[in-house]
């Protein structure tokens, strides 16, 4: 290392005399490394994560309980299976369900507490952690939590009940609340992380436009609307993209509090691929929805980027 | 004259709505979190007449009959493993070739670069089944390895991005020096790359590892033995033997969070800027 930087500032030259350049083939070993250093990464992802999505495409057009090879060949009558089946297209109407709820109220709400913990006050680094605490707590751990804040025999909502003298709701068990209850715990899960991105966004908000504004006369409505809003801009499309991501994926909350029930009505994508598809090793069916759930996800990633986030 | 009167009224009245509304939703999130861990202290039936408030009585059994038997210490410890050679793992496997994107030109880079991309774009359960078969035929089902491999190769798109990006801003003087004296790629990466990368280091490592210790789905599908569980399978299985015992439910599932929220607490600056920061710079 000592050696390396006193000829830091040494003139480069080659022995042709030239310059020098900067990846520069000339430097020594660069097919070892290339052949030490990316097959590796290479093997692993295309072993576990390519190939296995090719074969989801594959499988999904076969009826196939997994063992041997996949025989029996059905076409597309997975696909129709699927988006005739009603636990399929609640766990669709949930998805979508969750994906407006994170944006319109759990974004919001985030963005709220960002602007108020952007003020000095004492104990604002607190209320941060505090707020963010849940998001590092794992997902299986926070669904049994809120089981429990639910239980209609022990849990808080049942002594709240009590208290007001109303009868015990089983909030998990009716078919019309739980998934508001899911819901609720996906903002309390979810709402720190957002706020976070937002407080990094504001950090970067120049302050003296606010001020300009201020002396303008702008109330304090129009400074957020005109002036922070706008310049946040980035930040919020970045926000609703992860939201929007998240909400795709969602399995290991639901598990532990409905596991997709009552009757499916809390079942989201993933959690129906693993109720219909994993556990009765219908590789066909199973398949199929991992390959809806693909083009969503990659659907909504290119037409989010492409159209919102062309400029950021 | 009235002007600063009013103005600093209304800064108090700011502060306390600021206050009471930080606080209010402060109570909300932490309540869910207090009553579990005071409700592993109480008996079943103080629970039932008693959710909210302190213990009747302080039972200490609950917790420590589960820190004195090894089921607990087993599955942390499995967990343990799991995410720290995924870890490890990750940072070895994604540095080596994000170091290879960022300093060296090669025919068709781009289009590799953008094919580890791919993985950004769609979650790991999507491909579960296929994921399942395929560690089935290799037989590392019911194995660490059949959890870690996967859990790999998931993360490397994002750590290869994060990792290419703080290569190329290492200054380029570095490189010419080093090149002029000889030095080979290899050397460069290890001599030079990765002790300057700490800071990125620590950012792939927080997000591997809270990822990893985490992660349900994917060792719920690959592993059977209970031995082998890392804790979030033991919890539900804990939660399924002692179905309405939810003292004692109460009481693990405190005990299991309690190493995320001691960290969490020690090393939050690194956390928080490791889980934001990390999403942002990809």
């Amino acid at each position: 290392m000592t050696d390396m930087t006193a000829t830091m500032t040494a003139v480069p030259a080659t022995a042709s005399g030239k310059k020098v350049r900067y990846k520069s083939p000339t430097v020594r070993g660069r097919l070892p490394v290339l052949i030490l250093f990316l097959p590796p990464a290479l093997l692993l992802f295309t072993v576990f994560v390519i190939l296995p999505m090719g074969e989801a495409a594959w499988y999904s057009l076969y009826r196939w309980n997994g063992y041997g090879t996949p025989q029996q060949f059905v076409g597309l009558r997975n696909f129709e299976v699927l988006f005739n089946n009603a636990a399929f297209s609640q766990a669709l109407i949930n998805n979508g369900i969750i994906i407006l709820v994170s944006v319109l109220l759990q974004i919001p709400l985030a963005l709220w507490l960002a602007m108020m913990l952007a003020h000095r006050i004492a104990g604002v680094v607190a209320f941060r952690l505090i707020f963010f605490l849940p998001y590092v707590l794992a997902d299986v751990a926070a669904g049994l939590i809120w089981r429990f804040v639910y239980d209609g025999d022990y849990g808080l909502v049942a002594a709240v009940a009590g208290f007001f003298g109303v009868a015990t709701p089983y909030v998990l068990a009716d078919r019309g609340l739980a998934i508001y209850a899911v819901l609720a715990v996906i903002i309390w899960k979810y709402f720190g992380f957002h706020m976070m991105l937002f407080i990094a966004g504001l950090q970067a908000v120049d302050r003296s436009v606010l001020e300009a504004a201020e002396i303008d006369g702008a109330t304090g409505w129009q400074k957020f609307r005109y002036v922070t809003l706008p310049l946040l801009g980035s930040t919020v499309r970045l926000s609703i993209f992860f939201a929007v991501i998240g909400s795709l994926q969602l399995f290991d909350l639901v598990m532990p509090l409905t596991g997709g029930g009552p009757s499916n009505s809390t079942q989201t994508m993933v959690t129906f691929l693993y109720t219909y598809g994993v556990t009765r090793m219908q590789v066909g069916l199973g398949s199929a929805v991992g390959v809806v759930l693909f083009v969503i996800c990659v659907t909504l990633a290119f037409g989010y980027k492409r159209i919102f986030m062309r400029h950021d | 004259m009235t002007d600063t009167t009013s103005s600093v009224r209304m800064i108090t009245g700011t502060r306390l709505y600021l206050y009471v509304s930080l606080s209010l939703v402060a109570m909300l999130v932490l309540l869910p979190l207090v009553t579990t861990a005071l409700g592993g202290f109480k008996s079943l039936g103080d629970l039932r007449v008693n959710p909210f408030g302190l213990p009747s009585e302080w039972l200490w059994s609950n917790y420590l009959d589960i820190l004195f038997g090894d089921r607990y210490w087993r599955q942390m410890l499995n967990s343990l493993f799991i995410a720290t050679v995924t870890v490890v793992l990750t940072v070895i496997v994604s540095a080596m070739a994000a170091f290879t994107f960022a300093h060296v030109k090669f025919f068709g880079a781009n289009q590799l670069l953008n094919y580890f991309l791919i993985g950004l774009m769609f979650p790991a359960a999507t491909a579960i089944l296929p994921l399942f078969i395929r560690i089935r035929d290799l037989g590392l089902l019911d194995t660490y390895w059949g959890v870690i491999l996967p859990q790999v190769a998931f993360g490397l798109g994002m750590s290869i991005l994060l990792f290419r990006n703080y290569f190329r801003n290492l200054p380029e003087e570095l490189f010419q020096a080093a090149f002029v004296d000889g030095c080979g790629y290899i050397r460069f990466f290890w001599h030079i790359s990765m002790p300057l990368s700490r800071p990125i280091v620590s950012t792939v490592g927080i997000i591997t590892f809270v990822h990893s210790w985490n992660s349900y789905i994917l060792p719920l599908i690959m592993l059977n033995t209970e031995e082998k569980y890392p804790w979030p399978l033991g919890i539900m299985v804990y939660r399924g033997e002692f179905g309405t015992d939810w003292q004692l439910v109460l009481a693990f599932i405190t005990l299991t969070i309690l190493p995320t929220v001691i960290v969490f607490f020690l090393a939050q600056k690194h956390i928080i800027a490791g889980l934001t920061a990390g999403a942002v710079k990809s």
